[in-house]
């Protein structure tokens, strides 16, 4: 097994976030992983994206430029990954915000108006979180209980009042692909 | 403990306290501030202490100031800031005192910009400072390593009375691995009797300081120096070689490049061409070692690094017309692909036309 994800947004989106709760749960789980952010002159509402590796083995190059499945936030995201997807891999768009269409054939796409659902939840701030469910339930590359293992050390103990609607949010994107609502 | 998520700063500054580093004095610079900040919080639980100098060019003096007591001491920057640092270096050399020096290297010439670069190669292996002198560089890949070579850096620094340098990347800084601070006994070193801690009635004053008037003075302290580094270069060769047994093409790459190029490598192998790997822990002193054993077998070599082509003349020199070196790299702050890689493998190896 090996998954290379990219996870594109905006600042403050918890794009980093994502990828590091994905890295740790893999690390919890025997696995090697890595996490590479990108660095720049960034600022909050800038574009960031972070590199996960997820393997059975140690991990080689902590690059990815050939995502097996990208995960985006916003419309400058979408552009910059859509076309970087491996072929039959993984493409899921948060179309709450992104207004473009992914069109290509040769991979599977997940359109999920995540900013829309974590408001139904009560905190927009967990569109990040739904995605993230259902990504773990399409590819179930970490398991749920270690993700929510992983958002403790995460999240440290000054905001586990935040582990209840994070935990929601996530089943809640799981459940879309259970259901198959999407 | 067991292993935990770090960034590579965090690692490079925990291992350091691992290695009994009780003191830092550095100024913040992208991409390795969070090694400053790390020091900042965790020196003084150990009673340690951080200090943010004014300036690079303060923090290495402080660093030979605190070194010259015998402590362990380390500071850390970035290409711009450890260019200010070369004079300072040059003086601990001169004064034999032992120090860490982190460089995480970000692109240039001059301000540049702050993403991955291996151009300092030049200047961390050819001398940045001024007059006759060598500095043991090691070049971690992984995190885990990071932990392992940061005690190696400090013990070489001891044994040898010398300044260690640790070069890095900004991707090997900011990335995150899982890492386990492993323990080991601690090095048998000589002990520091030429440390400045005042005298006690037990002797003369000690003098540390590189100023020697005297030219047959100088160049005996010369000699002196040169014979460290003859024993550093006999002793302190670190690498590794993956596949190079059977292999008719050999990568040469070192740090976060080797890891990329390792990925193109497996891939080309998968299509048949017997590629393998060397890659150079130390880039000073330069393994020589793996060329020797390799160099009457192989088409070619080719050298891969973040820079205009740098390494690639020690490759030259440790291949000595053997067998002919080609080289590939990007700089400025752009990370070669493996992709990139591949085709350039598979160009050399006549898989693809072009």
């Amino acid at each position: 097994m090996l998954e290379e994800i990219i996870i594109a947004g905006f600042g403050g989106q918890g794009v980093m976030s994502m990828g590091q709760l994905i890295a740790y749960a893999g690390m919890l789980e025997g696995k090697g992983v890595s996490w590479l952010p990108s660095y720049g002159p960034e600022q909050r509402g800038g574009t960031a994206n972070c590199a996960v590796v997820v393997s059975d083995e140690p991990v080689g190059s902590p690059l990815v430029t050939k995502p097996t499945t990208a995960i985006v936030l916003n419309n400058p995201s979408f552009d910059k990954f859509e076309s970087k997807v491996r072929s039959g891999g993984l493409f899921i768009v948060n179309s709450s915000l992104v207004t473009r269409t992914a069109d290509r054939k040769d991979i599977t796409n997940i359109e999920i108006k995540a900013t829309d659902l974590a408001n139904e939840l009560g905190n927009s701030r967990v569109a990040n979180m739904i995605l993230l469910g259902a990504f773990l339930e399409y590819t179930k590359i970490v398991t749920m209980d270690s993700i929510l293992e992983s958002l403790k050390k995460v999240l440290g103990p000054d905001k586990y009042h935040l582990i209840e609607v994070n935990k929601q949010a996530l089943e809640k994107g799981a459940s879309l692909l259970m259901e198959k609502t999407i | 403990m067991g292993k935990v998520l770090m960034k590579g700063n965090e690692v490079i500054a925990e291992s350091a306290v691992h290695a009994g580093c009780k003191y830092f004095f550095g100024y913040p610079i992208t991409p390795q501030s969070e090694l400053v900040a790390y020091m900042a919080r965790r020196l003084p639980e150990v009673g340690g202490l951080f200090l943010q100098a004014e300036s690079e060019i303060a923090a290495i003096n402080m660093v030979y100031g605190a070194s010259s007591t015998g402590a362990r001491v380390m500071t850390s920057s970035s290409s711009p800031g450890f260019s200010l640092k070369q004079e300072g270096i040059s003086y601990l050399v001169g004064s034999e005192l032992p120090a860490v020096i982190c460089n995480i290297v970000r692109g240039g010439p001059g301000l540049g910009n702050i993403q991955p670069a291996q151009s300092d190669y030049f200047q961390v292996t050819k001398g940045g400072g001024h007059g006759d002198y060598h500095i043991p560089v090691l070049a971690p890949a992984s995190l885990q390593e990071i932990v392992e070579l940061i005690q190696d850096a400090f013990d070489i620094a001891d044994r040898y009375r010398n300044p260690v340098i640790i070069m890095g990347d900004g991707m090997l800084g900011q990335m995150m691995e899982p890492v386990e601070f492993t323990e080991r006994p601690v090095s048998e070193l000589p002990e520091k009797n030429w440390a400045a801690t005042g005298t006690r009635g037990d002797g003369g004053p000690k003098i540390i300081t590189s100023l020697e008037l005297d030219a047959d003075g100088l160049e005996k302290r010369n000699q002196h120096l040169q014979k460290k580094f003859a024993e550093m270069k006999e002793k302190e060769v670190r690498y590794e070689t993956y596949k190079t047994e059977d292999a008719d093409y050999i990568i040469v790459a070192f740090g976060t490049v080797a890891r990329i190029a390792m990925n193109a490598m497996n891939k080309a192998r998968q299509d048949g061409v017997k590629v393998g790997l060397i890659r150079p822990i130390s880039l000073w002193p330069f393994p020589e070692k793996p060329f020797i054993e390799t160099r009457d077998k192989v088409n070619m070599y080719i050298s891969v690094e973040m820079s205009a082509g740098q390494m690639v003349e020690d490759v030259r020199l440790a291949v000595n017309g053997h067998a002919p070196v080609d080289f590939f790299g990007r700089n400025g702050g752009v990370v070669p692909t493996q992709e990139e890689i591949y085709h350039k493998i598979m160009m050399i190896a006549g898989g693809i036309q072009v």
